[in-house]
Parts: structure tokens; sequence; C-alpha cells
């Protein structure tokens, strides 16, 4: 991860060794932050696998907190995921 | 006007959760339900209403293939799932092929090709990844299978017969001559471990009569964003729910048409007072080859539509491990991918 911006509003992450996966699935989860104002990726260029990831926040909040809570709600949609998932294959595996 | 009003709520709820298939092309593509966007509506991300409205429902599960439903989970991350169930779930494969003698006609590196190409029956997570730069192997990242076989006449056979089978010994050789040899001390490690390919009658290679082949085999963890090869599914794909509806009464012979220009079993056809009347069964089943749009009659009786938070996931595992350990590990990797970048923020002060 490196980060330069201007000010603690907006910032660039660069995120090393992703693409799309992460890229799209964390931006999603930044946008539904109400206090940010903008969030974008990008594939610098196809054969470099890194992702320049901006995001803008209205009003003084830092740039890096959006960023953190979108992790963690990232993360914890996928342990939701994984546990209704596993839930549901639990009657398959006593079935033998 | 209320009736104004309810259309045009309507025409809302249409934009954020169908995606509409028009005549020339597809509308409301992408996500708009961020916060902002719509008044009136409470877009924030909500891990409650998100916990209240998700659902997975497995719809068929065969010993290599799983179909499960995901409902309310947005495209970006099914997608990331379907991205990582291809690219980043890790297996064993072949990966060096160390010739001793090849008198096949095979050339090597033909061979080695298609012996990398073969899914080996080894659970990954046993294993670790080889370290950059190391040729040896050690015994906790390197699986090592043999291949020697050779090709001899039968003496025994007829002296007109042009069967192969009856003529020659060990002219075909399938995965099933790959011996496990264990390395160091992988029979400790892995005491009842049958490690072996997944199938037994592929076919590698053809010999004659004094060709042979004698190959050591390297196998090691690696995933599909790096070859191919250790890709763990045959193939791992989504569609979303389709929704048809039918935006006026079709009677008749229009019935009928529209009854065959859907996959079977899309729209019936019930007998109400002497006539007939169609009505949509089960859009789940319709493979949406928009054929109605093709009959002048037809096109603006019907909506084609797809319910935006709903994917209908089809893995098919090439068997080394089963489906739904595949999605499990799926999950677990993007996890560990968020893992990393909160564990790079917290330890790296930002400038």
């Amino acid at each position: 991860v490196q980060a330069d911006g201007t000010d603690g509003n907006c910032i660039t992450f660069v995120l090393h060794d992703e693409d799309h996966t992460l890229g799209n699935s964390l931006r999603y989860m930044v946008m539904k932050n109400p206090d940010v104002e903008f969030c974008g990726y990008c594939i610098t260029h196809p054969s470099e696998s890194k992702i320049n990831f901006r995001i803008q926040t209205r009003g003084s909040l830092p740039a890096v907190e959006p960023f953190r809570k979108g992790l963690n709600d990232l993360m914890g949609v996928c342990q939701h995921v994984l546990n209704t998932f596993e839930v549901r294959l639990l009657p398959e595996a006593l079935r033998g | 006007p209320p009736l104004a009003a309810m259309a045009a709520k309507r025409r809302t709820e249409e934009m954020r959760d169908r995606v509409v298939l028009g005549e020339f092309g597809v509308r409301n593509v992408h996500t708009t339900d961020f916060p902002g966007n719509y008044p009136g509506y409470e877009d924030a991300w909500d891990q409650r209403r998100f916990e209240e409205e998700f659902r997975v429902d497995v719809i068929r599960e065969e010993e290599g293939a799983l179909e499960f439903d995901m409902v309310g989970i947005d495209a970006a991350i099914a997608n990331a799932f379907r991205r990582i169930l291809l690219a980043e779930v890790p297996t064993m494969a072949v990966e060096k092929v160390f010739v001793y003698n090849n008198t096949s006609i095979v050339q090597d590196e033909i061979l080695a090709h298609r012996l990398g190409l073969i899914p080996i029956r080894a659970d990954p997570r046993l294993f670790e990844y080889r370290n950059q730069g190391d040729e040896e192997g050690t015994e906790i990242d390197t699986l090592q299978f043999q291949l020697k076989i050779k090709c001899s006449r039968n003496p025994q056979a007829a002296k007109e017969s042009s069967d192969p089978n009856e003529l020659y010994f060990n002219h075909k050789v399938y995965s099933k001559h790959m011996t496990w040899v264990p390395l160091g001390n992988q029979t400790d490690l892995f005491p009842d471990a049958d490690f072996r390919p997944v199938h037994d009658d592929i076919l590698i290679a053809l010999l004659r009569p004094g060709q042979e082949i004698d190959v050591l085999m390297h196998c090691v963890k690696g995933v599909g964003k790096d070859h191919a090869k250790f890709s763990p599914v045959a193939t791992a794909s989504y569609r979303l729910l389709p929704d048809i509806t039918l935006l006026q009464p079709v009677e008749d012979e229009a019935a009928e048409m529209l009854q065959k220009c859907f996959s079977p079993g899309v729209i019936e056809i019930q007998n109400i007072k002497g006539k007939k009347v169609a009505r949509v069964a089960n859009a789940r089943l319709d493979t949406f080859s928009r054929e109605v749009f093709r009959h002048e009659g037809l096109k603006n009786l019907v909506r084609l539509a797809r319910v935006r938070n709903h994917y209908i996931f089809s893995v098919e595992s090439t068997g080394i491990l089963p489906p739904d350990v595949l999605v499990s590990e799926a999950i677990k990797i993007l996890m560990g991918k968020c893992q990393r970048f909160l564990n790079e923020l917290d330890s790296v002060p930002v400038e």
C-alpha cells in the first residue's frame, strides 16, 4: 500500500498485487458510506498488477477512515456469507 | 395525483432492482443504490439490514457440481467470489518434469505440458507454497510422482491381428500409471494419504514396442492466476434470476406463440372460461434467447428483466476439492485480502 494525496480529505492508495476482484468489491463498500464524496479505482496498466484506489470525503473526515471502514465492512459481509453458506450446507453433510 | 406518484415509484423501484433487457440493449445495468442518489431511500451500508435480507439456498448438490442461490448481495462481491474461484484458490499440479528417458513420439515439452494439466488429488491446504528460487523442493511444498513405462510386443498375439490392444503391452500411457514417490518424511506426515491423479483414465501418450517414458514430476502449490492448470474449478459462473412480466393478458394464438418463444416450462397455458390464457409459470428456467422481440405482435406484451441482487451460482469442480469447500475457501481468501490491507494500514503510518 502506498498513499499520497493533497490534504487529508482526498487520498489515492496504490494497492499492489490487486485487481478488479478486490478493487470493485471494495469500491462498492466504500461508496455505501454516506461520508464519501468520490470513490473510484483504476488499473494503471494491464501488465502491472496494481490498482489506484481514490477516496475523497466531504467535510473534514480523514480519507483513511472510509477506507478502513470499507475493509471492515467487506470482512463483515464475507464472514456473514461464509456463515450462512456453511449453515446451509450442514443438513447435506448430516444427511451423509 | 396518486396514480402518477405510484407509477413514478414503480419506475424507481424498477431502476433500482431490475436489469431490463430491451429490444436493442440492456438498461439499468449498474448498481445505483448509493447514499444520496435517491431521495427518501436509506442506502448507507447497514450490516443488520444486509443480514436480514441475505440468504443462500442450495438448489442442487452433486458430487462434482454445486448450484446455489445468493440473494441480497451486489454484483461487485458476487463477481469477486467468481473471480477468486477461477483464479485464486490454490491447488497442486505438476510443475517440473525431470525427463530421464523419453523415446516416445510425444515431444518432451508436449509431454510436460500434458502432465501439468492433469488434476492431482491432493488437498492443497496441507502444503505450503514453494519459496522463490528454490530448485530442489522440500517435503512441505512438493509432491513427487514417477511415470515409468515401457511398451513391449506381445509374443502370444495372433499372426494377422492388427488390434494394438492385442499386439502390444503398455501401449497406452494412462494417468493411473503415475505413482507417488514420498519425499523425506512425507510417509510420516501423511500416513494414510493416497496422492494420485483424480481420474485414472486420462490418456497421456501412446507408445509402440521399444519406446519408453521415464520421468520424475514435482507438484507444487499454485493459483490459477499463475497458470490455468492450477484452477480448481472446471468452471464457476453465475447468472441473475430472470424476471418475466406480462404487461397485458395474452390469449389464444398469441399465448401459444408466446409459449414457444421461451424455454420449455417458462410459460404455461391455462384454460380459463374456454379461452387459453398465458401465465408465467417458472421464470427461472429461461435462458433469455429474446425470441419474443422477433415477433411484432408479442414484443410489447412482455417485459424481460433480471433481478439485480439474486445470483444463481453454478460451481463445477475438477475433483480435487468438493465444490462447497471451494466456495468456502474463496470467501476466506477474500477475507484474507481485506485483512492484509487492514494490517498494513495499522502498521505503516500514512504520510
